[in-house]
Protein backbone atom coordinates (compact mmCIF):
# COMPACT_ATOMS: atom_id res chain seq x y z
CA UNK A 1 0.00 0.00 0.00
CA UNK A 2 2.77 2.65 1.26
CA UNK A 3 5.26 1.71 -1.84
CA UNK A 4 1.88 1.95 -3.82
CA UNK A 5 1.13 5.37 -3.03
CA UNK A 6 4.82 6.22 -3.19
CA UNK A 7 4.90 5.04 -6.62
CA UNK A 8 1.83 6.52 -7.76
CA UNK A 9 2.37 10.16 -6.08
CA UNK A 10 6.59 9.99 -5.81
CA UNK A 11 6.47 14.07 -4.42
CA UNK A 12 4.10 13.93 -2.03
CA UNK A 13 5.69 14.44 1.05
CA UNK A 14 2.83 13.76 3.59
CA UNK A 15 4.11 15.55 6.88
CA UNK A 16 4.00 18.94 4.62
CA UNK A 17 0.53 18.00 3.78
CA UNK A 18 -0.32 17.74 6.89
CA UNK A 19 1.34 20.48 8.14
CA UNK A 20 -0.62 22.31 5.35
CA UNK A 21 -3.89 21.22 5.86
CA UNK A 22 -3.34 22.10 9.67
CA UNK A 23 -2.60 25.51 8.63
CA UNK A 24 -5.36 25.80 6.35
CA UNK A 25 -7.69 24.97 8.58
CA UNK A 26 -6.37 27.34 11.99
CA UNK A 27 -6.25 30.32 9.00
CA UNK A 28 -9.87 29.53 8.13
CA UNK A 29 -11.17 29.03 11.56
CA UNK A 30 -9.39 32.16 13.22
CA UNK A 31 -10.52 34.18 10.31
CA UNK A 32 -14.09 32.82 10.45
CA UNK A 33 -14.32 33.59 13.80
CA UNK A 34 -13.09 37.40 13.33
CA UNK A 35 -15.30 37.49 10.50
CA UNK A 36 -18.71 36.33 11.89
CA UNK A 37 -17.80 38.71 14.97
CA UNK A 38 -16.99 41.85 13.21
CA UNK A 39 -19.88 40.73 10.04
CA UNK A 40 -22.61 40.52 12.35
CA UNK A 41 -22.82 43.37 14.10
CA UNK A 42 -21.61 45.28 10.41
CA UNK A 43 -24.32 43.35 9.22
CA UNK A 44 -27.12 44.09 11.41
CA UNK A 45 -26.13 47.92 11.40
CA UNK A 46 -26.48 47.87 7.81
CA UNK A 47 -29.72 46.16 8.27
CA UNK A 48 -31.62 48.63 10.56
CA UNK A 49 -30.09 51.68 9.24
CA UNK A 50 -31.20 50.83 5.68
CA UNK A 51 -34.25 51.87 3.58
CA UNK A 52 -37.53 52.04 5.59
CA UNK A 53 -35.94 50.39 8.71
CA UNK A 54 -36.17 50.93 11.83
CA UNK A 55 -33.10 53.24 12.06
CA UNK A 56 -33.50 54.41 8.62
CA UNK A 57 -30.17 56.87 8.08
CA UNK A 58 -29.64 57.33 4.40
CA UNK A 59 -26.61 59.54 4.70
CA UNK A 60 -24.95 57.14 7.38
CA UNK A 61 -26.18 53.86 5.42
CA UNK A 62 -24.80 55.28 2.07
CA UNK A 63 -21.45 55.85 3.66
CA UNK A 64 -21.16 52.59 5.02
CA UNK A 65 -23.00 50.91 2.36
CA UNK A 66 -20.06 52.60 0.32
CA UNK A 67 -17.12 51.41 2.43
CA UNK A 68 -18.41 47.98 2.23
CA UNK A 69 -18.25 48.03 -1.64
CA UNK A 70 -15.24 49.36 -1.55
CA UNK A 71 -13.88 46.69 0.34
CA UNK A 72 -15.48 43.94 -1.89
CA UNK A 73 -14.13 45.33 -4.79
CA UNK A 74 -11.19 44.80 -4.09
CA UNK A 75 -9.20 41.86 -5.71
CA UNK A 76 -8.21 39.73 -3.03
CA UNK A 77 -4.41 39.40 -4.12
CA UNK A 78 -4.56 42.89 -3.89
CA UNK A 79 -6.11 43.24 -0.40
CA UNK A 80 -3.20 41.07 0.51
CA UNK A 81 -0.17 43.25 -0.18
CA UNK A 82 -2.20 46.51 0.18
CA UNK A 83 -2.78 45.47 4.38
CA UNK A 84 1.10 44.27 4.83
CA UNK A 85 1.21 47.05 7.11
CA UNK A 86 -0.75 47.22 8.95
CA UNK A 87 -0.91 43.40 9.58
CA UNK A 88 2.34 43.68 10.83
CA UNK A 89 1.01 46.62 13.30
CA UNK A 90 -2.20 44.19 14.47
CA UNK A 91 -0.16 40.82 14.82
CA UNK A 92 3.99 41.48 14.90
CA UNK A 93 4.31 39.14 11.04
CA UNK A 94 3.16 39.21 7.54
CA UNK A 95 3.73 35.77 7.33
CA UNK A 96 2.58 32.16 8.44
CA UNK A 97 -1.14 31.34 9.73
CA UNK A 98 -1.27 34.50 12.00
CA UNK A 99 0.11 37.26 8.55
CA UNK A 100 -3.06 35.66 6.91
CA UNK A 101 -6.09 36.45 9.12
CA UNK A 102 -5.90 39.96 8.88
CA UNK A 103 -6.30 40.06 4.93
CA UNK A 104 -8.76 36.91 4.92
CA UNK A 105 -11.29 38.82 7.94
CA UNK A 106 -10.94 42.31 6.08
CA UNK A 107 -11.60 40.43 2.83
CA UNK A 108 -14.69 38.65 4.01
CA UNK A 109 -15.99 40.72 6.82
CA UNK A 110 -17.97 42.89 4.12
CA UNK A 111 -19.11 39.85 2.44
CA UNK A 112 -20.24 38.51 5.09
CA UNK A 113 -21.87 41.27 6.05
CA UNK A 114 -23.65 41.77 3.54
CA UNK A 115 -25.28 38.35 3.82
CA UNK A 116 -26.43 39.25 7.18
CA UNK A 117 -28.19 42.31 6.09
CA UNK A 118 -30.21 40.16 3.51
CA UNK A 119 -30.65 37.31 5.83
CA UNK A 120 -32.36 39.78 8.10
CA UNK A 121 -34.41 41.48 5.49
CA UNK A 122 -35.81 37.81 4.78
CA UNK A 123 -37.77 38.58 8.45
CA UNK A 124 -41.17 39.21 8.27
CA UNK A 125 -41.68 42.62 8.87
CA UNK A 126 -44.96 41.83 10.95
CA UNK A 127 -42.89 39.74 13.29
CA UNK A 128 -40.59 43.40 14.45
CA UNK A 129 -44.00 45.14 14.62
CA UNK A 130 -45.46 42.48 16.64
CA UNK A 131 -42.87 42.68 19.12
CA UNK A 132 -42.27 46.44 19.22
CA UNK A 133 -46.29 46.15 20.32
CA UNK A 134 -45.26 44.05 23.07
CA UNK A 135 -42.64 47.12 24.23
CA UNK A 136 -39.40 45.84 23.37
CA UNK A 137 -36.55 47.98 22.97
CA UNK A 138 -34.82 47.62 20.08
CA UNK A 139 -32.10 45.73 21.96
CA UNK A 140 -34.78 43.24 23.09
CA UNK A 141 -36.10 43.44 19.21
CA UNK A 142 -32.98 42.43 17.51
CA UNK A 143 -31.62 39.59 20.44
CA UNK A 144 -35.48 38.02 20.95
CA UNK A 145 -36.92 38.31 17.38
CA UNK A 146 -35.08 39.29 14.53
CA UNK A 147 -31.67 36.95 15.01
CA UNK A 148 -33.61 34.13 16.24
CA UNK A 149 -36.05 34.47 12.78
CA UNK A 150 -32.75 35.22 10.44
CA UNK A 151 -30.95 32.37 12.27
CA UNK A 152 -30.96 29.89 9.12
CA UNK A 153 -30.12 32.35 6.80
CA UNK A 154 -27.16 33.47 8.92
CA UNK A 155 -25.94 29.89 8.66
CA UNK A 156 -26.16 29.96 5.46
CA UNK A 157 -23.85 33.11 5.56
CA UNK A 158 -21.50 31.64 7.57
CA UNK A 159 -21.10 28.64 5.34
CA UNK A 160 -20.78 30.35 2.26
CA UNK A 161 -18.41 32.86 3.51
CA UNK A 162 -16.40 29.94 5.15
CA UNK A 163 -15.88 28.52 1.53
CA UNK A 164 -15.18 31.66 0.08
CA UNK A 165 -12.71 31.70 3.14
CA UNK A 166 -11.23 28.33 1.83
CA UNK A 167 -10.41 29.76 -1.54
CA UNK A 168 -8.85 32.45 -0.44
CA UNK A 169 -6.61 30.99 1.94
CA UNK A 170 -4.91 29.93 -1.15
CA UNK A 171 -3.87 33.05 -2.55
CA UNK A 172 -2.76 33.60 0.75
CA UNK A 173 0.59 31.63 -0.23
CA UNK A 174 1.60 34.88 -2.01
CA UNK A 175 2.49 36.65 0.90
CA UNK A 176 3.92 33.00 2.57
CA UNK A 177 0.77 32.35 4.57
CA UNK A 178 1.12 28.72 3.73
CA UNK A 179 -1.89 26.03 3.67
CA UNK A 180 -2.82 23.61 1.01
CA UNK A 181 -3.78 26.32 -1.80
CA UNK A 182 0.02 27.96 -1.01
CA UNK A 183 1.23 23.64 -1.59
CA UNK A 184 -0.74 23.46 -4.62
CA UNK A 185 0.58 26.97 -6.39
CA UNK A 186 4.50 26.39 -5.04
CA UNK A 187 4.80 22.48 -6.12
CA UNK A 188 1.85 21.69 -7.59
CA UNK A 189 2.39 24.80 -10.25
CA UNK A 190 5.95 26.47 -10.31
CA UNK A 191 7.56 23.01 -9.83
CA UNK A 192 5.29 21.03 -12.25
CA UNK A 193 4.51 17.95 -9.87
CA UNK A 194 0.74 17.52 -10.54
CA UNK A 195 0.58 14.51 -8.29
CA UNK A 196 0.95 17.04 -5.07
CA UNK A 197 -1.65 19.41 -6.91
CA UNK A 198 -4.17 16.98 -6.27
CA UNK A 199 -3.61 15.77 -3.56
CA UNK A 200 -3.91 19.32 -2.50
CA UNK A 201 -6.73 20.00 -4.61
CA UNK A 202 -8.58 16.64 -3.16
CA UNK A 203 -8.36 17.57 0.36
CA UNK A 204 -9.83 21.37 -0.69
CA UNK A 205 -12.49 19.25 -1.77
CA UNK A 206 -13.23 17.32 0.77
CA UNK A 207 -12.85 20.12 3.38
CA UNK A 208 -15.36 22.04 1.15
CA UNK A 209 -17.64 19.29 0.99
CA UNK A 210 -17.56 18.86 4.77
CA UNK A 211 -18.35 22.50 5.06
CA UNK A 212 -21.16 22.26 2.92
CA UNK A 213 -23.15 20.13 4.35
CA UNK A 214 -22.72 20.35 7.70
CA UNK A 215 -23.74 24.24 7.40
CA UNK A 216 -27.00 22.93 5.16
CA UNK A 217 -27.41 20.45 8.02
CA UNK A 218 -27.39 23.61 10.41
CA UNK A 219 -29.99 25.46 8.10
CA UNK A 220 -32.22 22.74 8.15
CA UNK A 221 -31.91 22.27 12.11
CA UNK A 222 -32.75 25.89 12.72
CA UNK A 223 -35.58 26.30 10.01
CA UNK A 224 -39.15 25.79 11.86
CA UNK A 225 -41.00 26.93 8.23
CA UNK B 1 -60.93 54.57 28.23
CA UNK B 2 -59.24 55.48 24.72
CA UNK B 3 -60.13 59.51 24.18
CA UNK B 4 -58.59 60.93 20.75
CA UNK B 5 -58.53 64.68 20.34
CA UNK B 6 -58.22 66.19 16.87
CA UNK B 7 -55.72 63.47 16.24
CA UNK B 8 -54.52 62.95 12.41
CA UNK B 9 -51.83 61.56 10.67
CA UNK B 10 -50.10 62.33 7.26
CA UNK B 11 -47.30 60.20 5.20
CA UNK B 12 -44.69 62.02 3.51
CA UNK B 13 -44.16 60.55 0.36
CA UNK B 14 -41.85 62.03 -2.08
CA UNK B 15 -41.84 65.58 -0.62
CA UNK B 16 -45.28 65.59 -0.43
CA UNK B 17 -47.80 65.43 2.54
CA UNK B 18 -50.36 62.27 2.56
CA UNK B 19 -53.33 62.30 4.61
CA UNK B 20 -54.21 58.97 5.79
CA UNK B 21 -56.61 60.31 8.95
CA UNK B 22 -58.10 63.82 8.95
CA UNK B 23 -58.24 65.29 12.73
CA UNK B 24 -60.54 62.92 14.00
CA UNK B 25 -61.86 62.72 17.39
CA UNK B 26 -62.79 59.03 18.84
CA UNK B 27 -64.12 58.05 22.32
CA UNK B 28 -64.31 54.09 23.08
CA UNK B 29 -65.31 53.30 27.26
CA UNK B 30 -63.95 50.97 29.00
CA UNK B 31 -64.67 47.25 28.67
CA UNK B 32 -66.50 47.82 25.56
CA UNK B 33 -65.67 46.22 22.08
CA UNK B 34 -65.47 48.83 19.69
CA UNK B 35 -65.69 47.96 15.48
CA UNK B 36 -63.91 50.10 12.90
CA UNK B 37 -64.79 49.10 9.43
CA UNK B 38 -63.93 50.45 6.13
CA UNK B 39 -62.35 49.46 2.87
CA UNK B 40 -58.47 48.97 2.25
CA UNK B 41 -56.74 52.50 2.21
CA UNK B 42 -59.67 53.99 4.50
CA UNK B 43 -57.44 54.85 6.92
CA UNK B 44 -58.88 52.33 9.71
CA UNK B 45 -55.29 50.42 9.86
CA UNK B 46 -53.64 53.64 10.56
CA UNK B 47 -56.13 54.81 13.27
CA UNK B 48 -55.89 51.39 15.05
CA UNK B 49 -51.92 51.79 14.95
CA UNK B 50 -52.14 55.34 16.75
CA UNK B 51 -53.36 54.04 19.84
CA UNK B 52 -50.08 52.01 20.77
CA UNK B 53 -48.13 54.60 18.91
CA UNK B 54 -46.78 52.14 15.91
CA UNK B 55 -47.81 55.10 14.13
CA UNK B 56 -46.78 58.53 14.99
CA UNK B 57 -49.45 61.09 15.13
CA UNK B 58 -48.27 64.28 12.94
CA UNK B 59 -51.08 66.01 15.84
CA UNK B 60 -53.38 66.10 18.07
CA UNK B 61 -53.46 64.25 21.68
CA UNK B 62 -54.52 60.83 22.91
CA UNK B 63 -55.37 59.80 26.05
CA UNK B 64 -55.29 56.26 27.07
CA UNK B 65 -56.57 55.56 30.70
CA UNK B 66 -55.66 58.78 32.07
CA UNK B 67 -52.57 58.89 30.58
CA UNK B 68 -51.44 61.45 27.95
CA UNK B 69 -49.71 58.81 25.53
CA UNK B 70 -48.73 61.62 22.92
CA UNK B 71 -46.02 62.95 25.66
CA UNK B 72 -44.86 59.56 26.83
CA UNK B 73 -40.80 59.00 26.05
CA UNK B 74 -39.26 55.98 24.76
CA UNK B 75 -39.02 53.38 28.46
CA UNK B 76 -42.58 54.97 28.79
CA UNK B 77 -43.96 54.31 25.43
CA UNK B 78 -42.72 50.57 25.84
CA UNK B 79 -44.49 50.36 29.79
CA UNK B 80 -47.30 51.92 27.74
CA UNK B 81 -46.97 49.54 25.18
CA UNK B 82 -47.35 46.12 27.97
CA UNK B 83 -50.88 47.22 28.59
CA UNK B 84 -52.19 46.92 25.38
CA UNK B 85 -52.43 44.05 23.43
CA UNK B 86 -52.43 43.10 19.87
CA UNK B 87 -53.30 40.62 17.54
CA UNK B 88 -52.23 40.72 13.47
CA UNK B 89 -54.07 39.45 10.26
CA UNK B 90 -51.27 37.01 9.58
CA UNK B 91 -50.97 36.39 13.01
CA UNK B 92 -46.73 37.54 13.04
CA UNK B 93 -45.86 34.62 15.50
CA UNK B 94 -42.34 34.01 16.31
CA UNK B 95 -41.82 30.86 13.58
CA UNK B 96 -38.70 30.29 14.97
CA UNK B 97 -40.03 29.77 18.98
CA UNK B 98 -42.17 27.07 20.56
CA UNK B 99 -46.41 27.93 21.04
CA UNK B 100 -45.09 28.56 24.50
CA UNK B 101 -42.17 30.62 23.90
CA UNK B 102 -44.44 32.71 22.01
CA UNK B 103 -46.78 33.26 24.49
CA UNK B 104 -43.71 33.45 27.01
CA UNK B 105 -41.68 36.38 24.91
CA UNK B 106 -43.68 39.39 26.22
CA UNK B 107 -43.31 38.65 29.72
CA UNK B 108 -39.95 37.93 28.72
CA UNK B 109 -39.22 41.32 27.30
CA UNK B 110 -41.22 42.84 30.44
CA UNK B 111 -38.94 40.60 32.87
CA UNK B 112 -41.33 41.11 35.86
CA UNK B 113 -41.78 37.35 36.77
CA UNK B 114 -39.54 34.43 37.56
CA UNK B 115 -38.94 31.54 35.75
CA UNK B 116 -41.65 29.63 37.25
CA UNK B 117 -44.09 32.27 37.57
CA UNK B 118 -43.93 32.64 33.82
CA UNK B 119 -44.47 28.96 32.67
CA UNK B 120 -47.32 28.98 34.89
CA UNK B 121 -48.54 32.23 33.53
CA UNK B 122 -48.10 30.29 30.05
CA UNK B 123 -49.87 27.64 31.00
CA UNK B 124 -52.45 29.05 32.28
CA UNK B 125 -52.99 31.54 29.01
CA UNK B 126 -53.09 28.05 27.09
CA UNK B 127 -55.65 26.63 28.92
CA UNK B 128 -57.81 29.45 28.19
CA UNK B 129 -57.33 29.54 24.56
CA UNK B 130 -57.68 25.61 24.54
CA UNK B 131 -54.01 24.82 23.15
CA UNK B 132 -52.55 23.41 26.32
CA UNK B 133 -51.57 20.43 24.18
CA UNK B 134 -49.93 22.34 21.53
CA UNK B 135 -47.38 24.17 23.73
CA UNK B 136 -44.40 22.59 22.29
CA UNK B 137 -45.18 22.44 18.83
CA UNK B 138 -43.90 24.99 16.53
CA UNK B 139 -46.55 28.41 14.24
CA UNK B 140 -45.53 25.99 10.99
CA UNK B 141 -47.35 22.67 12.84
CA UNK B 142 -50.56 24.76 13.44
CA UNK B 143 -53.99 25.66 11.49
CA UNK B 144 -54.79 29.32 10.98
CA UNK B 145 -56.77 29.07 14.03
CA UNK B 146 -54.48 27.64 16.57
CA UNK B 147 -52.03 30.28 15.26
CA UNK B 148 -54.71 33.15 16.10
CA UNK B 149 -55.31 31.46 19.42
CA UNK B 150 -51.73 31.47 19.99
CA UNK B 151 -51.51 35.30 18.86
CA UNK B 152 -54.45 35.71 21.52
CA UNK B 153 -52.76 34.05 24.40
CA UNK B 154 -49.53 36.10 23.82
CA UNK B 155 -51.41 39.51 23.49
CA UNK B 156 -53.04 38.95 27.11
CA UNK B 157 -49.94 37.74 28.64
CA UNK B 158 -49.20 40.59 30.38
CA UNK B 159 -52.77 41.58 31.77
CA UNK B 160 -53.35 44.44 29.14
CA UNK B 161 -56.26 46.86 29.93
CA UNK B 162 -56.93 47.17 26.05
CA UNK B 163 -56.48 44.57 23.26
CA UNK B 164 -55.96 45.44 19.65
CA UNK B 165 -56.87 43.21 16.74
CA UNK B 166 -55.60 44.07 13.17
CA UNK B 167 -58.35 42.72 10.61
CA UNK B 168 -57.28 39.10 13.38
CA UNK B 169 -60.26 36.86 11.12
CA UNK B 170 -59.13 38.08 7.70
CA UNK B 171 -57.25 35.36 6.48
CA UNK B 172 -59.37 32.54 8.85
CA UNK B 173 -62.54 30.66 6.97
CA UNK B 174 -66.15 31.49 8.18
CA UNK B 175 -66.06 28.31 10.85
CA UNK B 176 -62.86 29.38 12.52
CA UNK B 177 -63.73 33.12 12.19
CA UNK B 178 -66.85 32.36 14.53
CA UNK B 179 -64.84 30.57 16.54
CA UNK B 180 -62.49 33.34 17.28
CA UNK B 181 -64.57 35.84 17.51
CA UNK B 182 -66.55 33.50 20.12
CA UNK B 183 -63.23 33.61 22.07
CA UNK B 184 -62.76 37.43 21.64
CA UNK B 185 -66.07 37.72 22.67
CA UNK B 186 -65.72 35.72 25.82
CA UNK B 187 -61.93 37.51 26.87
CA UNK B 188 -64.07 40.42 26.87
CA UNK B 189 -66.94 39.96 29.37
CA UNK B 190 -64.83 37.55 31.73
CA UNK B 191 -62.03 40.52 31.86
CA UNK B 192 -63.80 43.61 31.07
CA UNK B 193 -61.02 44.11 28.57
CA UNK B 194 -61.55 46.74 26.32
CA UNK B 195 -60.92 45.37 22.33
CA UNK B 196 -60.55 47.62 19.64
CA UNK B 197 -61.01 45.68 16.23
CA UNK B 198 -60.95 46.66 12.61
CA UNK B 199 -62.50 44.28 9.74
CA UNK B 200 -63.79 45.10 6.56
CA UNK B 201 -66.96 42.79 7.20
CA UNK B 202 -69.98 44.10 8.32
CA UNK B 203 -70.43 40.10 9.53
CA UNK B 204 -67.23 40.61 11.91
CA UNK B 205 -68.95 43.76 13.58
CA UNK B 206 -72.77 42.64 13.77
CA UNK B 207 -71.15 39.63 16.08
CA UNK B 208 -68.96 40.65 18.08
CA UNK B 209 -68.93 44.76 18.19
CA UNK B 210 -71.20 46.98 20.35
CA UNK B 211 -70.20 50.25 18.92
CA UNK B 212 -68.95 50.82 15.17
CA UNK B 213 -66.95 53.71 13.65
CA UNK B 214 -66.97 53.36 9.74
CA UNK B 215 -64.02 55.00 8.15
CA UNK B 216 -63.86 56.57 4.02
CA UNK B 217 -60.80 58.18 3.07
CA UNK B 218 -59.20 58.71 6.55
CA UNK B 219 -62.92 59.91 7.95
CA UNK B 220 -65.45 58.64 9.98
CA UNK B 221 -68.56 58.63 7.95
CA UNK B 222 -70.63 57.44 10.82
CA UNK B 223 -70.22 56.43 14.27
CA UNK B 224 -73.01 54.69 16.71
CA UNK B 225 -73.69 51.43 18.45
CA UNK B 226 -73.91 48.74 15.99
CA UNK B 227 -77.39 48.42 16.10
CA UNK B 228 -77.84 51.91 14.86
CA UNK B 229 -75.70 51.74 11.99
CA UNK B 230 -76.59 48.77 11.04
CA UNK B 231 -80.09 48.94 10.79
CA UNK B 232 -80.75 52.51 9.73
CA UNK B 233 -77.35 53.32 7.90
CA UNK B 234 -76.89 56.82 6.80
CA UNK B 235 -73.74 57.34 4.78
CA UNK B 236 -73.22 55.75 1.21
CA UNK B 237 -70.04 54.08 2.51
CA UNK B 238 -72.13 51.95 5.68
CA UNK B 239 -75.26 50.83 3.25
CA UNK B 240 -72.83 49.33 0.80
CA UNK B 241 -71.30 48.01 3.39
CA UNK B 242 -74.65 46.15 5.12
CA UNK B 243 -75.97 45.41 1.61
CA UNK B 244 -72.57 43.22 1.18
CA UNK B 245 -73.10 41.99 4.70
CA UNK B 246 -77.08 41.02 3.68
CA UNK B 247 -75.38 39.70 0.30
CA UNK B 248 -78.00 41.74 -1.18
CA UNK B 249 -77.32 42.58 -4.58
CA UNK B 250 -76.99 46.42 -5.13
CA UNK B 251 -79.17 45.84 -8.45
CA UNK B 252 -82.07 44.77 -6.68
CA UNK B 253 -81.83 47.53 -4.18
CA UNK B 254 -83.67 49.45 -7.10
CA UNK B 255 -86.51 47.61 -7.54
CA UNK B 256 -89.17 49.69 -6.27
CA UNK B 257 -91.89 47.11 -5.98
CA UNK B 258 -94.11 49.30 -8.55
CA UNK B 259 -95.99 45.98 -9.71
CA UNK B 260 -96.66 45.32 -5.99
CA UNK B 261 -100.65 47.00 -4.76
CA UNK B 262 -101.12 48.72 -1.94
CA UNK B 263 -98.79 51.23 1.16
CA UNK B 264 -95.14 49.80 1.28
CA UNK B 265 -93.06 50.08 4.47
CA UNK B 266 -90.67 48.31 6.59
CA UNK B 267 -90.56 47.76 9.99
CA UNK B 268 -87.53 47.10 11.81
CA UNK B 269 -87.85 44.63 15.44
CA UNK B 270 -84.71 44.54 18.33
CA UNK B 271 -84.76 42.94 20.99
CA UNK B 272 -87.82 40.94 22.54
CA UNK B 273 -90.27 42.25 20.15
CA UNK B 274 -88.67 40.49 17.48
CA UNK B 275 -90.69 37.26 18.56
CA UNK B 276 -93.67 39.28 19.65
CA UNK B 277 -96.87 38.16 16.50
CA UNK B 278 -97.47 41.85 15.86
CA UNK B 279 -98.17 41.18 12.44
CA UNK B 280 -101.09 38.94 12.73
CA UNK B 281 -102.45 40.90 15.32
CA UNK B 282 -102.52 44.02 13.19
CA UNK B 283 -104.03 42.75 10.50
CA UNK B 284 -106.72 40.65 12.23
CA UNK B 285 -107.31 43.63 14.52
CA UNK B 286 -107.42 46.28 11.73
CA UNK B 287 -108.71 43.55 8.63
CA UNK B 288 -105.59 44.63 6.23
CA UNK B 289 -103.84 42.18 4.28
CA UNK B 290 -100.12 41.94 4.15
CA UNK B 291 -97.47 39.99 2.33
CA UNK B 292 -94.04 40.38 2.78
CA UNK B 293 -91.70 41.71 0.34
CA UNK B 294 -88.15 41.26 1.75
CA UNK B 295 -87.07 40.46 5.20
CA UNK B 296 -84.19 39.29 7.68
CA UNK B 297 -84.05 38.20 11.14
CA UNK B 298 -81.05 37.73 12.78
CA UNK B 299 -78.78 39.18 15.55
CA UNK B 300 -76.37 41.50 16.64
CA UNK B 301 -74.53 40.60 19.09
CA UNK B 302 -76.76 39.02 21.67
CA UNK B 303 -79.73 41.10 21.02
CA UNK B 304 -81.99 39.52 17.96
CA UNK B 305 -83.51 41.58 15.41
CA UNK B 306 -85.63 41.81 12.64
CA UNK B 307 -86.52 43.61 9.45
CA UNK B 308 -89.37 43.61 7.25
CA UNK B 309 -90.22 45.07 4.13
CA UNK B 310 -93.98 44.69 3.75
CA UNK B 311 -97.14 45.53 1.15
CA UNK B 312 -100.28 46.43 2.92
CA UNK B 313 -103.70 46.54 1.09
CA UNK B 314 -107.53 46.49 2.44
CA UNK B 315 -108.83 47.16 5.52
CA UNK B 316 -108.30 49.94 8.01
CA UNK B 317 -104.84 51.00 6.68
CA UNK B 318 -104.67 53.98 9.05
CA UNK B 319 -105.54 52.46 11.88
CA UNK B 320 -102.84 49.38 10.67
CA UNK B 321 -99.95 52.37 10.58
CA UNK B 322 -101.38 54.30 14.20
CA UNK B 323 -100.96 50.37 15.33
CA UNK B 324 -97.40 49.74 14.06
CA UNK B 325 -96.43 53.21 14.98
CA UNK B 326 -97.40 52.61 18.72
CA UNK B 327 -95.43 49.16 19.49
CA UNK B 328 -92.03 48.67 19.80
CA UNK B 329 -90.81 48.85 16.25
CA UNK B 330 -89.47 51.14 14.03
CA UNK B 331 -91.56 52.07 11.34
CA UNK B 332 -90.54 53.76 7.96
CA UNK B 333 -93.82 54.42 5.32
CA UNK B 334 -91.63 53.79 1.94
CA UNK B 335 -94.73 54.37 -0.34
Amino acid sequence: METLLANLLPNVDWPEIWQASLDTLSMLGGSLLFTVLLGLPLGVLLFLTGPRQMFEQKGFYALLSLLVNVLRSVPFVILLIVMIPFTVIITGTSLGVAGAIPPLVVGATPFFARLVETALREVDRGIIEATQAMGASTRQIITNALLPEALPGIFAAVTVTAITLVSYTAMSGLIGGGGLGDLAVRYGYQRYQPDVMVVTVVLLLVLVQVLQSVGDKLVVHFSRK
Amino acid sequence: MINFHQVHKAYRVAGQDIPALQPTDLHIARGEVFGIIGHSGAGKSTLLRLINRLEEPSGGRMQIDGEDVTALDASGLRRFRQQVGMIFQHFNLLSSKTVADNVALPLKLAGELSRRELEQRVAELLTRVGLSDHANKYPAQLSGGQKQRVGIARALATRPKILLCDEATSALDPQTTASVLQLLAEINRELNLTIVLITHEMDVIRRVCDRVAVMDAGVIVEQGTVAEVFLHPQHATTKRFVLEAEQIDENELHDDFAHVQGRILRLTFQGEATYAPLLGTVARETGVDYSILAGRIDRIKDTPYGQLTLALSGGDLDAALARFEAADVHLEVLR
